[in-house]
């Protein structure tokens, strides 16, 4: 059965336990009741929603109201979407307004990703020949500091493996290592050969 | 009743036009094999990669013109780079709603995909790539990102899928040029998904931790290691038949690797390690009450004339949960009792439009309980071909 809000007449979607002094204190309240009592919203929230009000409850939005500045003062230069519409809706409208809004995104993308910022991880090569090869060395570089801190973490889990005798955990661990390994040496070997190819 | 193999894709026609879905109810979906590591827990592995052409606005600021061009765009590359020994197109703007929602149920397509954008929806073009028979492969076109890719796999098996996705993106990256920065990564419509556009999921079977009432536990805390817990059906959907997802949230400074590792070899492991605890103790200390719950459920499943898709997934659940645990081996025609396998392809096929599909024709609610508990109750008791 659906429960009330404790504070008007809604469907109570938010529901807080509080225990006091060994007295449960229970509050079921209403999305908006609770925003306004500033309980933050559910990690099941839509994922729109949870940018929309994060966006909001960050101060995010521009202090001057929206009618006294000229919409396009805080658009993308390429497809004219503004942080309002942004806002809106939580998609952004192309891959350039990652640029045009940088600085406003970038406490979102902090809190999003657990305190990232930059990209770690695969690199498309056809992309990459555009970005310039100080970035590229730059985002390789990343990428073996993560592989070798993973390494790191790999071997201490698999002693800690051996030392309980978890010998199927260690077995697959082991196997994990060895694949990096492989895979570097093979990353090494293509690129080598293609260094070769163009000189 | 179309139950055999006669319904294989091999009838299918060829490739690139557009045609409505029709994918095999019974046979594909590899993911439904009910085999692979830990698959006494973990139904399934699923890892996705959302991906953008560089060059073109993203959905909500594309032309119609510019959506009908990206869509042949992509079509023409997964269509063309030999992913898979065969792939099918599907127009999902151009399917009827029944066929949409089949898709949907057998998770090939996201439910928004199914939905489409705009005033129009059915003028709005999209589509999705799908590998067959096994549907081990399901590329969506023109969702919310241009790309979605995904690979799927039974068992925890998260290694595996991300191999087939990473070689699957490599081949699409050697025709069509992404929207990359070397600070954001692959640049996403929603700047939640910027970086790797990394999403690796576990389907959960976890019974025990309901029975034993600590689901909530693991819930908590795998939101507290921010990551997703999500129902059956994705975002927004209630768990049923005892089934949750979990993902991984972060995609921005951290590796597909790190996200691999964490998921596949220290949360997942636990979570299962703590349902098989669960299991062993309902039987060490609820044996009978145990036992009772799993035996109701398979005479609710062999005996009911009326099912409500809640009901039966309620009850395949604890008959998944006494075929794994052996409890069931005296259950029905076999000499083994039913198998994993068709337990799970059951949980897909009393879905309503899968059951609509297996009849072959629309029905309405009443007439789908009474089809669901005939389909149901077929299955488990006629005795099986080999």
């Amino acid at each position: 059965m659906n429960r009330k809000c404790d504070h008007c007449d809604r469907e109570a979607t938010v529901h807080e336990v509080t225990v006091r002094n060994g007295v449960k204190i229970e509050r079921h309240l209403c999305e908006e009741c609770a925003h306004a009592s500033g309980i933050s919203i559910q990690p099941q929230k839509p994922i729109d929603e949870l940018i929309k009000h994060f966006v909001v409850a960050q101060g995010l939005t521009p202090v001057v109201p929206p009618a006294a500045q000229p919409a396009r003062a805080n658009a993308c230069p390429t497809c004219k979407t503004t942080f309002a519409e942004f806002k809106q809706h939580g998609l952004l409208g192309c891959a350039d307004c990652y640029r045009a809004f940088e600085g406003q995104l970038l406490p979102l993308l902090e809190r999003a990703h657990e305190g990232g910022q930059t990209h770690v991880g695969k690199l498309p090569k056809r992309a990459m020949s555009e970005v310039g090869e100080e970035a590229v060395r730059e985002a390789a570089a990343r990428v073996a500091e993560e592989r070798e801190q993973r390494v790191r973490m790999i071997r201490a889990e698999l002693d800690q493996a051996v030392k309980d005798e978890r010998y199927e955990m260690a077995a697959k661990l082991r196997d994990q290592l060895r694949k990096i390994e492989l895979r570097e040496s093979q990353a090494m070997q293509t690129d080598a050969a293609n260094e070769g190819g163009a000189a | 009743m179309s139950e055999q193999p006669s319904d294989v894709p091999s009838q299918q026609p060829e490739g690139e036009k557009p045609q409505p879905a029709q994918p095999a109810l019974e046979m594909g979906a590899a993911w439904l094999r009910g085999d692979g590591e830990s698959h006494d827990v973990v139904m399934s592995s699923r890892v996705r990669l959302a991906r953008n052409l560089a060059g073109r606005p993203f959905a909500t600021k594309a032309t119609r013109r510019d959506r009908v061009e990206t869509m042949q765009v992509c079509r023409d590359c997964v269509m063309n780079a030999a992913l898979a020994e065969k792939m099918i197109w599907v127009d999902i703007h151009g399917s009827p709603a029944l066929e949409r929602q089949l898709l949907v149920e057998r998770h090939l397509i996201s439910k928004n995909h199914g939905k489409g954008r705009g005033a129009n929806p059915n003028e709005d073009p999209r589509g999705v790539a799908i590998s067959v028979p096994d549907e081990r492969l399901a590329i969506m076109v023109n969702e919310e990102d241009h790309l979605r890719l995904q690979a799927i796999r039974s068992g925890l098996a998260l290694g595996d899928a991300w191999n087939d996705i990473d070689a699957i993106d490599d081949k699409i990256e050697a025709k069509l040029t992404y929207a990359f920065s070397s600070k954001f990564g692959y640049l996403t419509a929603c700047p939640t998904n910027v970086g790797t556009g990394l999403r690796m999921s576990v389907m959960l079977h976890l019974p025990g931790l309901r029975l034993t009432g600590e689901i909530e536990k693991v819930k908590r805390a795998a939101t507290d290691m921010a990551l997703a817990v999500r129902g059956f059906y994705g975002e927004g959907s209630e768990p049923v038949g005892d089934l949750f997802q979990i993902s991984n949230q972060a995609t921005l400074g951290k590796s597909e690797a790190q996200v691999l590792h964490e998921l596949e070899r220290q949360i997942v492991p636990r979570v299962v390690e703590y349902e098989r605890l669960s299991r062993r103790e309902l039987l060490a200390k609820r044996r009978v009450g145990l036992d009772d719950q799993i035996w109701r459920a398979w005479g609710l499943l062999v005996c009911a004339r009326l099912l409500t898709t809640e009901e039966a997934m309620g009850a395949l659940s604890l008959v998944r949960l006494g075929v794994s645990m052996g409890l069931l081996r005296s259950a029905g025609p076999g000499a083994e009792g039913p198998t994993m396998r068709v337990i799970n392809q059951l949980m897909l096929l009393v879905q309503p439009a899968h059951l609509q599909r297996a009849v072959g024709r629309e029905l309405d609610q009443e007439q789908r309980r009474a089809a669901r508990a005939t389909l149901v109750r077929t299955k488990l008791t006629r005795p099986r071909i080999a």
